[in-house]
């Protein structure tokens, strides 16, 4: 299979995925005053998880909601008989008091959790993600544009940020809850992606140290080097995609999001690291001296 | 040959048997987000005279932890939090309103010297009322109750006597007519003042204010020495018990606020619980039969260093008292999936090993040797994302940090060492032979 010559083509997917990316957050951000679905994490605000005896409508709860003037919560059914209301920060009496209502209209209702963030620490957590985004694309990019060539790095690291982007994309475009799980699961995508990507290069290092590499074009070499270790790009990854698909399928509402973020991250890793990353060295590494 | 597959497989035991051990030993503490309770986040609020300091804050550390040590909760945690926050964390603790109201309030107590205001008092400017009663005198209002009929008086405090600093010990109590109220002894020296105050107040009340609410006024009808007092007002036993809670362990130098509260019942956890198991034991099961199905016999025996490391991950998560939270959890399923990373590049290798002709032990010797550049590139990168993960996160994030950097190095063991050992052990045992290299691959 020749990867290496169809390069334009791969190049033009990914440009494509990443404009719809950024043009979906640019849109989210006009049309719905936010870029992201920002989870109260990020923004502060009051998360309620109540589970009912019985099967309500969304339309009940905002009735109650409504009487406390918080009619504009975001109110999502969760489980068969679970339901989530995100609303503005709110003093735990009042909530409270809303279980009260709910209780006394529907019965029995149970209180799965309660979360409370005041803008300080919404605040805070935004300030903390970003940084650990930063820390953690200074730390991997230098390890290895310490490990390999200029020019290998920064294909790699490109790669990175693409796969980065796009599932950020991805996850706007479906306003999927944003919150620090969301970064957590970026950093992984960020640690865990470029593995394909070294080994791929590594075999590329090698066969270049070889007798002989000389007399083959680059394009080539790059290009058997990803066929020799094909079946390890695949393999790798497909184990991680097992459990984190468990996780998707069996795992629960709680780590939805998280798995989600992790399973488009994790495939996009795979992808980058052979028709992006390798097609962007061939591109460079081509006006060197070889 | 024989000892030294004896030797080898006394090593696994060995580790299974010492992980095993030590999780018996050290149960791994679950998380509020798994066992349910109460997580508060309360933030350090300056006043006139005290500024939040390191000292001001180790004073709320210390005053929060002896009101809950009262409250008698199973193994709170009160932390410190950048500049001027505290986090606390209740497991099993659902009734956050009454928590909230022990850890948050001031319990700041006062015996303000004060007199009946004149009529008309309400509506004299705060300079007037200065100047016929001293600096810093304000008009307040005394409510209580006889049976079914309120008060309200207004009142003039004058200057605090006496504050809860003065104070050597409260208990519950009941006054005469069997009304729950807090029986109060002062120290020597608060003893002594209380006594001055007290004869220099005769026949007229001391106001009695916490968090600067005024709870009661009782008339001093006569000097007491004793040092003793009754707080009285219309309390539930509850109230009372919580307010003798917060006197014992004294006020809090500065007021807080709360920033952040989060309540997980036990439902909750119980079920994501019993959802990861399942999710765990799926995906484990997926895993081990893939590489059993693409790897052979190779994939058989990282099957087993994959078995081991399981069991070594909850061993170590344990040996470093780990809490384990959901997404703690979900790091552990999802470096069972990478786990196997390290063999997978190994196996290929040996592949192409055989393919060139070599023997079975040198080309096992030249798969792991020449994969291990690349497995060790993948899992530093990996390892760098969860340490920013882990300096710069919060909570339950910290627990992923933790489980997926814990398997990632326990995985770098379990699928080089052990699974060498093992494939050692075929090959000197003579299960697998060169000739038959059906056994590694198609």
């Amino acid at each position: 299979m020749n990867i290496i010559g169809r390069k334009n083509l791969w190049f033009t997917i990914s440009t494509t995925l990443i404009l719809i990316s950024l043009g979906t957050l640019l849109y989210n951000g006009l049309t719905r005053g936010k870029i992201m679905n920002f989870g109260i994490d990020f923004t502060g605000g009051t998360l309620l998880t109540v589970r009912f005896e019985k099967e309500v409508s969304a339309h009940d709860v905002r009735g109650i909601m409504d009487k406390y003037g918080l009619g504009q919560s975001v109110i999502q059914k969760t489980g068969q008989l679970d339901y989530s209301i995100r609303t503005e920060p709110i003093e735990s009496q009042i909530y409270q008091n809303i279980i009260s209502d709910l209780q006394a209209k529907f019965g029995k209702v149970e209180l799965l959790e309660a979360d409370v963030i005041g803008p300080v620490i919404g605040k805070e957590l935004r300030t903390q993600a970003f940084w650990a985004l930063v820390a953690a694309s200074i730390l991997i990019t230098s390890y290895v544009a310490f490990r390999f060539e200029f020019v290998f790095a920064f294909a790699a690291i490109l790669a990175l940020y693409h796969d980065a982007i796009i599932t950020t994309g991805m996850l706007a475009l479906m306003w999927r809850n944003i919150d620090t799980t969301f970064v957590a699961a970026i950093l992984t995508i960020l640690g865990y992606s470029i593995n394909d990507t070294i080994v791929i290069f590594d075999r590329i290092r090698e066969n270049l140290k070889k007798p002989g590499s000389a007399k083959i074009s680059f394009s080539k070499l790059v290009n058997d080097s990803i066929m020799q270790t094909m079946a390890r790009s695949i393999n790798t990854v497909v184990t991680v995609l097992v459990m984190v698909a468990c996780l998707l399928i069996f795992g629960g509402e709680t780590l939805r999001d998280f798995s989600i973020t992790l399973l488009i991250g994790f495939v996009l890793g795979a992808y980058s690291s052979i028709f992006v990353a390798s097609p962007l060295l061939v591109l460079w590494y081509k006006g060197k001296s070889r | 040959m024989k000892n030294i597959n004896q030797l080898r497989i006394l090593i696994m035991v060995g580790i299974v048997a010492v992980s095993v051990f030590v999780i018996y030993n050290l149960p791994i503490t679950l998380g509020l987000d798994l066992q349910g309770g109460t997580r508060l986040v309360l933030e350090g609020i300056p006043t006139d005279k005290v500024s939040v300091s390191d000292d001001s804050m180790s004073g709320v550390v210390a005053v929060i932890r002896n009101r809950i040590d009262s409250l008698g909760v199973t193994e709170p945690t009160i932390q410190r939090k950048g500049r001027n926050q505290v986090v606390v964390e209740l497991p099993g603790v659902q009734d956050s309103q009454r928590a909230l109201k022990i850890i948050g309030d001031t319990a700041l107590l006062e015996f303000v010297e004060a007199e009946w205001a004149p009529a008309g008092a309400e509506n004299m400017p705060r300079n007037k009322i200065e100047e016929i009663y001293g600096p810093g005198a304000y008009v307040d209002i005394v409510k209580s109750e006889r049976g079914r009929e309120k008060y309200e008086r207004p009142i003039i405090l004058k200057k605090t006597a006496l504050t809860g600093a003065d104070l050597k010990g409260a208990w519950p109590g009941v006054d005469q007519y069997g009304n729950p109220v807090v029986d109060i002894e002062f120290n020597s020296q608060g003893a002594n003042l209380f006594g001055t105050v007290t004869a220099r107040s005769v026949n007229k009340p001391l106001a009695i204010l916490l968090d600067k609410k005024v709870i009661s006024a009782p008339n001093v009808n006569e000097p007491i020495p004793s040092g003793r007092a009754q707080i009285s007002g219309s309390f539930s036993i509850e109230e009372v018990q919580d307010m003798v809670i917060k006197l014992k362990a004294g006020s809090l130098p500065i007021p807080v606020k709360v920033v952040e509260t989060r309540i997980v019942g036990p439902t909750l956890g119980k079920d994501s619980i019993d959802r990861s198991k399942v999710a765990g034991l799926i995906g484990f099961a997926l895993v081990v039969a893939f590489m059993i199905m693409y790897y052979r016999l190779p994939g058989m025996m990282a099957d087993v260093a994959l078995a081991i490391y399981v069991v070594m991950v909850f061993g170590l998560l344990a040996l470093i008292h780990t809490t384990l939270t959901l997404p703690g959890i979900a790091g552990i399923l999802l470096s069972i999936g990478m786990a196997v990373d390290a063999n997978v590049l190994i196996f290929e290798r040996l592949k192409e090993e055989l393919r060139e002709g070599k023997t079975l032990k040198m080309s096992i010797d030249a798969s792991f040797t020449r994969a291990f550049s690349a497995i060790l590139d993948s899992n530093v990168t990996t390892i760098m994302a969860a340490v920013a993960l882990f300096w710069l996160g919060t909570g339950t994030i910290k627990g992923f940090a933790v489980t997926l950097t814990v398997g990632i190095l326990a995985s770098m063991f379990t699928a080089i060492t052990v699974t060498r050992m093992l494939m050692y052990m075929l090959v000197d045992s003579k299960i697998l032979k060169s000739a038959d290299s059906k056994l590694v691959y198609k």
